[in-house]
C-alpha cells in the first residue's frame, strides 16, 4: 500500500463492485440486450431519414415491378392477384435488405472502437449478438409498417387485424434477427468494409431469388426448388403471406415457418456469439 | 495490495511477437504509463488485461481475477477507455451513458445519480443533452472517461488517452486521471507515446520496446539510473532503446491515429 492512501479518506464507490453482481441472471442478460435495443431505438429517433430512403426499393419492387407482372399474368398465383401475392414477399425482402446492413454496421463500430467497449462489459457474447439481433428488428419494425402501408395504398387486400398483425411483428423480428445475425457472422470472419461490400450482394440476391418472395416454388427448376426449401427466408415470406393479405395462406403450417425462424436464429446467434470476440482482435 | 499483476504474458500474432514475457505488477491506487512507440506492443498488452484477446501464454490477474479464467469477474472490475473516438455522436452524451449503465447493470436506483455524478465530474453537465456529434475532441474524450467510471471499476485502461487532442484538452484530461486516482483511490493503467504525459501523470513506468520491457521504474529513479537525474524522459528512452522516440508505425496505426485525430476536429 501507498502511503499516500491513508491520508485519503475511503472514497464513495470503493465498496465491492455491487454493479458485477447485479448483472447475470435472465432477467439481466435480458436488460442488457434490450439496452442495445434501446440504442438502436433512440439512434433512430435522432435520425429518422434511413426510414424514408430504405422505402424506394419496396416502391419499385411493388409499384413497377408487381403492377407490370401483374398486367403480364405471367406468375401463377392460383386466386390471389399478383400484386397481393408478392406484397409479403416484399416486406421479408425489405427486412432481409435492412438486417444484411448490420454485418457492416458491426464492421463500422469495430472501426470506431465499439466493438470493444461492448465486449469489455460484463455481458455475454451471445447478449450482445442478440441485442444486436434485437436492434434489427427495431429497424425493421417501422419498415413494416411503411410496406403495409405502400401495399395497401396500391390496393392489396391487407389484414388489419390485431392478432395477424402480432404475428407479422413476430416473424419480422425473427427474420431481421436471423439475416442480421448471418451477416455479422460474416462480418466477424472477413472484418474489413471493402471485402464485406462484395458478400452483403452475395448474400441477399441467393437468398432472395432462391426463395417464394415474388414467385411460387412450384415453379422452379428441380434444384433451385431444393434450396428453396432450406433457405429461411421462403419460411419468413410463406407465414407472412398468410397473416398479412386476406385471402392468403400458407403452404407449409405457421408452427412450421416458426420453428424454422426460431431454430435458424439460435444457432446463427450461437455461431455469431462465438465469432464477434473476432471484431476486437 | 496488486490490482494488475502479469507473469510471462506473451502474445504472438503468427511470427510476430507483439508482447515478450511481459512482467509487471501495479499497486492499488497507481498510475502506472506503458510508454513506447506505435508497434511497440501497448495496445497488445491492454487487449490483454481487458480480456479482449487471450495471452498466447503466461498469466495477467487484474483485480485479482485471472483474465483467462474469470474473464467476466475482470470485465465487471475494469473500464476502458480505447484509442478510438467510440461514443456514438447520433446519440446525446446522457445516452451514451444511460445504455452502458444498463449494459453493466448499474441497479435502476442508482443509475441516474451515477450518471449525474460522471458527467459533473468531467465537466459536461451542461452538455449532457446536446448530441455527442457537436461535442470537441476534448469533450468526447472526457466522455469516454465518465462512461468508463459509470460501473465504479477499480481498475481504468487507458490507450493513448490524449492522442489527437490540443494541449489545453489534454491539460483537462490529465486533471480528471489525476482526480480519479487521487479522490476515487482508482488505478489507472495507460499507454502513451508522448514523454510528457507520463512525466505529468504516472507514478512509474515502463518502456516497452518492440515488445519487451526495457526499463521499469519511476520516472525520477530511471532518469537517475542513466546517470543524469536531469535528463528527460526522451532521453531516457533512447538510452534503454537505442533509438528515439519518432511517431513512426504501420500504415494501419497511422491511419487509426489519423481516423482518431480527424473525428476529434
Amino acid at each position: 500500500m501507498k502511503s499516500r492512501e491513508l491520508d485519503v479518506p475511503p472514497p464513495a464507490w470503493a465498496e465491492p463492485a455491487g454493479a458485477a453482481r447485479a448483472t447475470g441472471g435472465v432477467a439481466g442478460f435480458l436488460r442488457q440486450a434490450l439496452a442495445l435495443a434501446e440504442m438502436e431505438l433512440r439512434k433512430l429517433l435522432h435520425d429518422p431519414t434511413e426510414l424514408l430512403t430504405r422505402i424506394i426499393q419496396p416502391v419499385l419492387w411493388l409499384g413497377v415491378f408487381g403492377e407490370v407482372f401483374t398486367r403480364v399474368r405471367a406468375i401463377p398465383t392460383g386466386q390471389m392477384p399478383y400484386l397481393d401475392f408478392m406484397a409479403p414477399g416484399v416486406l421479408a425482402q425489405s427486412v432481409l435488405f435492412i438486417a444484411i446492413f448490420y454485418g457492416i454496421a458491426a464492421i463500422w463500430e469495430r472501426d470506431l472502437g465499439l466493438v470493444h467497449k461492448l465486449l469489455v462489459t460484463p455481458a455475454p457474447r451471445v447478449v450482445l449478438v442478440l441485442g444486436k439481433a434485437l436492434s434489427a428488428g427495431v429497424r425493421a419494425l417501422p419498415q413494416a409498417f411503411m410496406v403495409y402501408v405502400l401495399a395497401w395504398l396500391l390496393g392489396v387486400r391487407v389484414k388489419w387485424e390485431a392478432g395477424a398483425l402480432a404475428g407479422v411483428a413476430v416473424i419480422v423480428l425473427l427474420g431481421a434477427a436471423a439475416f442480421s445475425t448471418l451477416s455479422l457472422i460474416a462480418a466477424c470472419i472477413v472484418k474489413t468494409r471493402e471485402r464485406f461490400m462484395g458478400i452483403g450482394q452475395a448474400l441477399t440476391m441467393p437468398l432472395f431469388f432462391a426463395s417464394n418472395a415474388v414467385y411460387p416454388v412450384s415453379i422452379m427448376p428441380g434444384w433451385l426448388k431444393g434450396f428453396a426449401r432450406i433457405n429461411p427466408l421462403t419460411y419468413e415470406v410463406d407465414a407472412l403471406r398468410a397473416l398479412m393479405v386476406a385471402g392468403g395462406h400458407s403452404l407449409y403450417g405457421i408452427g412450421l415457418d416458426l420453428i424454422v425462424l426460431v431454430i435458424t436464429s439460435a444457432i446463427l446467434t450461437y455461431i455469431a456469439s462465438l465469432l464477434y470476440p473476432n471484431l476486437a482482435r | 495490495m496488486n490490482v494488475i499483476e502479469t507473469s510471462s504474458l506473451t502474445r504472438r500474432f503468427g511470427d510476430l511477437t507483439a508482447v515478450d514475457r511481459l512482467t509487471l505488477t501495479v499497486d492499488s491506487g497507481e498510475v502506472f504509463g506503458l510508454l513506447g512507440p506505435n508497434g511497440a506492443g501497448k495496445t497488445t498488452v491492454i487487449k490483454m488485461l481487458t480480456t479482449l484477446i487471450p495471452p498466447t501464454s503466461g498469466q495477467a490477474k487484474v483485480a485479482g481475477f485471472d483474465v483467462q479464467r474469470r474473464a467476466a469477474r475482470v470485465r465487471a472490475e475494469t473500464g476502458y477507455v480505447p484509442q478510438l473516438v467510440s461514443v456514438d455522436g447520433t446519440l446525446t452524451g446522457y445516452e451514451n451513458l444511460l445504455i452502458f449503465a444498463k449494459l453493466y447493470g448499474v441497479p435502476r436506483s442508482e443509475r441516474q445519480a451515477r450518471i449525474a455524478a460522471a458527467l459533473e465530474f468531467v465537466g459536461l453537465g451542461e452538455a449532457a443533452h446536446r448530441r455527442v456529434g457537436g461535442y470537441s475532441g476534448g469533450m468526447m474524450r472526457r466522455l469516454e472517461i465518465a462512461l468508463a467510471m459509470l460501473h465504479r471499476p477499480r481498475v481504468l485502461f487507458l490507450d493513448e488517452p490524449t492522442v489527437g487532442l490540443d494541449p489545453l484538452a489534454r491539460q483537462a484530461v490529465w486533471q480528471h486521471l489525476r482526480s480519479l486516482a487521487q479522490e476515487y483511490r482508482m488505478t489507472i493503467f495507460l499507454t502513451t507515446h508522448f514523454m510528457e504525459e507520463a512525466e505529468a501523470l504516472c507514478g512509474r513506468v515502463a518502456i516497452m520496446n518492440l515488445g519487451r520491457t526495457a526499463a521499469l521504474g519511476p520516472p525520477e529513479e530511471l532518469k537517475a539510473s542513466i546517470g543524469r537525474p536531469e535528463a528527460s524522459l526522451d532521453e531516457v528512452f533512447a538510452h534503454y532503446t537505442g533509438h528515439e522516440l519518432d511517431n513512426g508505425g504501420n500504415i494501419r496505426e497511422i491511419s487509426r491515429t489519423r481516423r482518431t485525430a480527424a473525428r476529434l476536429g
